[in-house]
């Protein structure tokens, strides 16, 4: 185990064995706290100004983007949805939503994909290349200072609960459920670093740690990797049922997108 | 002392490679560090007496993740051909390079200073140099103590 | 593709001091990173950026790998006359991008 492995572990073996699901309520809306407000003054700095921010330059290349035409049948997405800043307002902040087609909810970078090879006869993008993060930045941009609003019905509620499920298990050689540090010991510290409430309100953001703009399942993959637990491949239903019920547990949030984070 | 970012790495670099050259880390690190940063400092003043004063470095006293540290150097100066800040110098003591940024600046710039964001490997003192058109150089360091951001991807495969 | 943001004011009164704020998509490799299997990633930096004003440098910034990813830079110049400010960042493996930004000085 690497040092920092060693220290979570003994720092958190005193904390109570059984965490039950759902048990464990969601936190109240008036106490949600963004991850924003977690971090140094001079990161939150660099969040605030867009022309300092490094995300603003994949939100450019998504512009760019949203305006070119694509595969066979050679259309750009302004063809179909004119301006994004009209058409996409409050899309992102509804995201994961379901797809009646597939039977299942789907993240944003799918819509998106599904709209790539369905409309425009191109090739999917792939998983956290440049394109698909510029074009999700772009449209996720639209729906910043909104709030999360994601609506959970008959069908789309077994999805839920099963992203419920996954975040209250324990999982991985630290034998640790998401619970356990974000709705039980969020305030407190990781060897030295804020334990924030998870809520995934700026996706996708430029973190420090990746020098670049990743997506929330890119997060949630180093999250499993804190774990020591096995991961799942990007677009994999477990990662979306669990963006699904992040996305959910944060409603009433505003968007950030593009977020700074350590 | 070695930050956990480096033993991280050199632990994962002599398990997956073991003809990668130095998987040790060299128990002098710091004071190898120390001496390369006084000899970047001497290539630039040459034997010329260091004064402190005038500039002023802004740091933040402890930052999220060192891989990006906002950094600002301003000096007092008033920016005329007769009297002007020629260069600004930063140099860190314990990155694996001395040498951050040097600014080639004059009267034109109206004042003297630079904002840019900087790599700090480890907890540190950063020292800007400002050369003067009459030859002088002033100075002013920083301390930041630098910590880490939470589970990275380290052993993902 | 966005290379780089500039952000200088269009118009200005003449001698005024005038911010200037640039950002560079770079991910500055400081060649001391390795990969999973202990191989060393080379160096791959953006050298200088240069800010020349009716092509007279006016500024300019040698940067070394310790220069965070997607460097920015922010300076001032005295807005002298109308014309062009020129930015031009270059570096390894024939990086070399020029923006620029008009400036109307009254």
């Amino acid at each position: 185990m690497t040092t920092r492995a060693a220290r979570l572990f003994l720092a958190l073996s005193a904390v109570r064995l059984f965490v039950g699901p759902a048990a464990a309520g969601e936190i109240p809306l008036p106490e949600r706290r963004s991850g924003y407000e977690f971090m140094s003054r001079e990161t939150r700095a660099v969040q605030d100004d867009d022309t300092g921010n490094p995300g603003t330059l994949w939100v450019l290349d998504g512009e760019a983007l949203w305006k070119r035409k694509a595969g066979a049948a050679d259309r750009a997405c302004s063809d179909c949805h004119g301006d994004a800043r009209e058409s996409m307002k409050a899309v992102a902040a509804r995201y994961p939503a379901f797809d009646p087609a597939l039977r299942r909810p789907v993240n944003l970078e799918q819509r998106i994909n599904a709209c790539r090879v369905g409309r425009q006869k191109a090739p999917a993008l792939a998983y956290e290349g440049k394109d698909l993060l510029a074009l999700t930045a772009y449209v996720a941009r639209q729906s910043r200072g909104l709030p999360i609003n994601i609506a959970i019905d008959a069908r789309s509620k077994p999805f839920l609960d099963a992203g419920s499920e996954t975040f209250h298990r324990r999982q991985g050689q630290l034998n640790l459920a998401c619970a356990q540090c974000h709705d039980e010991h969020w305030s407190g510290k990781l060897a030295g670093s804020p334990i924030t409430q998870a809520h995934p309100t700026g996706y996708p953001l430029y973190r420090l740690e990746w020098q670049g703009l990743g997506s929330l399942e890119r997060r949630l993959r180093a999250c499993l990797a804190g774990l020591r637990a096995e991961s799942y491949p990007y677009g994999a239903p477990e990662l979306v049922d669990l963006e699904l019920y992040l996305m959910w547990r944060a409603n009433g949030m505003k968007v950030e997108t593009p977020a700074v984070r350590p | 002392m070695t930050t956990r970012r480096e033993f991280l790495v050199l632990a994962a670099a002599s398990l997956a490679a073991p003809t990668a050259a130095k998987a040790q880390l060299d128990p002098n690190l710091a004071a190898k560090r120390k001496a390369a940063y006084e000899e970047a400092l001497g290539k630039v003043v040459g034997g010329a007496p260091v004064r402190a004063g005038r500039v002023k470095l802004q740091l933040p006293p402890l930052i999220d993740n060192g891989i990006s540290v906002p950094l600002s150097v301003a000096v007092e100066s008033p920016m005329t051909a007769a009297d002007h800040v020629k260069a600004i110098h930063v140099f860190t003591q314990r990155n694996p390079l001395p040498e951050v940024v040097s600014v080639h600046l004059g009267p034109r710039a109206g004042r003297a200073g630079v904002s840019t964001r900087v790599r700090l490997a480890d907890t540190q003192t950063v020292v800007a140099i400002a050369e003067l058109s009459d030859g002088t150089f002033w100075s002013d360091s920083a301390e930041v103590v630098v910590t880490l951001s939470a589970c990275l991807e380290e052993g993902l495969i | 593709m966005a290379r780089a943001i500039v952000n200088a004011p269009p118009r200005a009164k003449r001698g005024e001091i005038i911010e200037i704020k640039t950002l560079a998509a770079h991910a500055m490799e400081t060649g001391f990173r390795r990969t999973q299997l202990g191989e060393l990633i080379p160096r791959d930096i953006i050298r200088r950026f240069t800010c020349t004003y009716n092509g007279v440098e006016v500024y300019r910034v040698d940067l070394h790998p310790a220069v965070a990813a997607n460097p920015l830079i922010a300076f001032t110049t005295i807005a002298t006359e109308t014309g062009t400010l020129s930015f031009q960042w270059v570096g390894d493996n024939g990086y070399s991008v020029t923006e620029t930004a008009p400036i109307r000085v009254e």
